[in-house]
């Protein structure tokens, strides 16, 4: 530990400076009165376009993707670049579907998704599974930032459970007091540090490997020739292929249907601010790409990760490469990298929990005060929770129950992104989707195994097509077919709920509630109708 | 009362067509899969995804800008 005290200095110093002004954010932008969902969890509905451009970066970009998709190109190669395609696809997608979310929401004073297909589809209990499904999905999610911050302690020396639970014991204070804002204020430091770690990682470390770009390449390519693991190399193979695409694919419609990704959608200003920042947000794919080649650069250099957690490596690659001074300032740009997106995680589970749980089923008459207490109280639990997850599962468990959050969180698109375009869907058959989906997504992910590994349940999301009797070995991504049985039944419930004449729910939200923008003038008129 | 829209208030475009090709061309591993030509000692496969970044800034910018509402 001692060898690495100018390591701990630094990311000490670092994360406790961000962590004051997570105290101070509750006064950045003060509003007349923090107690309100508006206020405390959606950060006044205010931000501009840059604010939103680092809240939203800060959010969908964790530390775990900083450490773990390096990882897995460092042991399978091209399949983990799958990163890049994901992250390219998702925001032309958003572009058109989430507007149209914030302006039925800013027009109705929706703060969750839930809450806009409770007015949708007039079905609370729809609205309960989209909010259960919200909270399950995001619990490991947050979990998995504790995981990016151990393995950066792991690589100083620090071992234990004490410094993260200090970690996160803090995250949660301020996060309790400032709200939305404090990770909104803190994304600005995460992201100048990670954009500046990362400009210096890729000019500073080819310059010390033999042969620079190509011989990091190279050296990759030496090392997957020599596995005898049929799927990884530097390209992909006839197999992995449809994998790679379902996977980049189903990765980018999930990532916008997480709860907190919508939370930071809809603290925005207005429609301007979000179709600006879909184009200017791919900024951060050109990062994930340049951080996930690390990983060969890794292979290059030589590192080898702690133990058997390769989570470890891009710390490892840190030590090696740069003075210490630096190694430090990395490591805070990861470990402060986990603390926004945890807090914007888990503002948006307690607001689901608030507005779709408690005061739909609980206390029906909760005023504003009333929410903004459950929410504060709600956030707390959550991040407990996740303490308890790492404490008491095994980590790789984690892992595995954040892929099947990503499965799972899928099966609310027909509801949620479909529901923003057409009220075709009856809520039986939405109800029954679903339930088809979820079943369908688990039990393929629990057909997943790994013979190398030696594990035969959820092992990964690759499922074999084999399996459903198809003589090839490809494999496809778990989730979007667990997406197709949701539609399929879905579609087909519509009709047998029509033929059974049973009742349709009504429509709280009429077509021009999807184009509304700010200052629109019928925006007061309109709040009368909220539900 | 509030129906109908004014024209210019929706969402329709023929701009938004544009979006489609940054959805597709990540898609599609037979343009990308392959590691010559290199450029900077970077495979196809490599260089070819980042130039996809650039053209879903391009396109969305482009559509940004054809459908920004006069105010």
């Amino acid at each position: 530990m001692s060898e690495h005290l100018t390591e701990i200095i630094i990311f000490s110093v670092l994360f406790l400076l961000v962590s004051g002004m997570g105290f101070v954010a509750a006064r950045w932008r003060r509003p007349d009165n923090l107690a309100t969902l508006d206020e405390w969890g959606l950060g006044g509905r205010n931000f501009g376009a840059w604010i939103t451009w680092f809240l939203i970066g800060g959010d969908l970009y964790t530390a775990y993707t900083f450490v773990a998709v390096p990882a897995l190109l460092w042991s399978a190669g091209a399949m983990g670049f799958f990163a890049v395609p994901y992250t390219i696809v998702v925001y032309p997608i958003v572009f058109l579907v989430l507007l149209r979310l914030w302006s039925v929401s800013h027009v109705h004073g929706f703060v969750t998704p839930a809450d806009f297909v409770r007015a949708r589809f007039g079905s609370p209990t729809l609205a309960l599974l989209i909010a259960i499904t919200g909270i399950v999905a995001t619990m490991p999610y947050i979990a998995l930032q504790l995981i990016g911050i151990e393995a950066v302690l792991k690589s100083m020396g620090v071992t234990g459970h004490l410094p993260i639970i200090i970690a996160f014991a803090i995250l949660a204070a301020y996060t309790y007091q400032s709200g939305l804002r404090a990770p909104a204020l803190i994304a600005f430091v995460k992201d100048t540090l990670i954009y500046i770690v990362i400009l210096v990682a890729i000019f500073a470390i080819p310059a010390q490997i033999e042969g620079g770009w190509s011989g990091i390449f190279s050296a990759a390519q030496a090392k997957f020739d020599a596995t005898p693991a049929p799927g990884d190399g530097i390209l992909l193979n006839a197999n992995n292929q449809l994998q790679y695409i379902t996977l980049a694919l189903g990765s980018a419609l999930a990532l916008f249907l997480y709860p907190h990704s919508i939370t930071g959608v809809l603290a925005s200003k207005n429609r301007d601010v979000i179709k600006r920042n879909m184009s200017a947000l791919p900024a951060y794919s050109l990062l994930l790409g340049l951080i996930a080649l690390l990983g060969y650069m890794a292979i290059a250099a030589g590192v080898k990760p702690i133990g058997t957690d390769n989570n470890t490596i891009v710390p490892q690659l840190f030590d090696r490469m740069f003075p210490d001074w630096f190694t430090g300032v990395a490591y805070a740009a990861i470990g402060i990298g986990a603390l926004v997106p945890a807090a914007i995680m888990s503002i948006a589970a307690a607001n689901l929990f608030t507005r779709n749980i408690y005061k739909e089923y609980l206390k029906p008459d909760a005023d504003e005060a009333d929410e903004a207490r459950v929410s504060k109280i709600t956030s707390l639990l959550v991040k407990v929770g996740a303490v308890l997850c790492i404490l008491f599962l095994d980590t790789g468990f984690s892992i595995d129950l954040q892929l099947i959050g990503g499965v799972i969180i899928l099966q609310t698109l027909p509801a949620v992104a479909l529901g923003l375009y057409t009220r075709w869907f009856h809520r039986g058959g939405l109800v029954a989707g679903w339930v088809a989906g979820m079943a369908a997504g688990v039990l393929l992910l629990y057909n997943i195994g790994n013979p190398v590994t030696g594990k035969l349940h959820f092992a990964g999301s690759a499922f074999p097509l084999e399996k459903l009797g198809l003589d090839t070995k490809m494999t496809i991504y778990a989730g979007v077919l667990a997406l197709g049985v949701n539609l399929i039944v879905a579609v087909a419930g519509t009709f047998i709920a029509r033929g059974l004449k049973v009742a349709e729910g009504d429509d709280a939200t009429r077509a021009d509630h999807y184009l509304a923008d700010e200052g629109d003038p019928r925006i007061k008129e309109l709040d009368l109708t909220t539900p | 009362m509030l129906t109908t829209p004014d024209r210019d208030r929706g969402d329709r475009s023929p701009w938004n067509w544009l979006l489609i090709l940054p959805i597709i061309l990540p898609l599609l591993p037979f343009l990308f899969n392959f590691d010559e030509p290199r450029i900077f000692g970077f495979p196809r496969f490599y260089w070819l995804q980042f130039a996809f970044i650039a053209v879903g800034v391009v396109c969305t910018t482009v559509v940004y800008q054809m459908t920004k509402r006069r105010r």
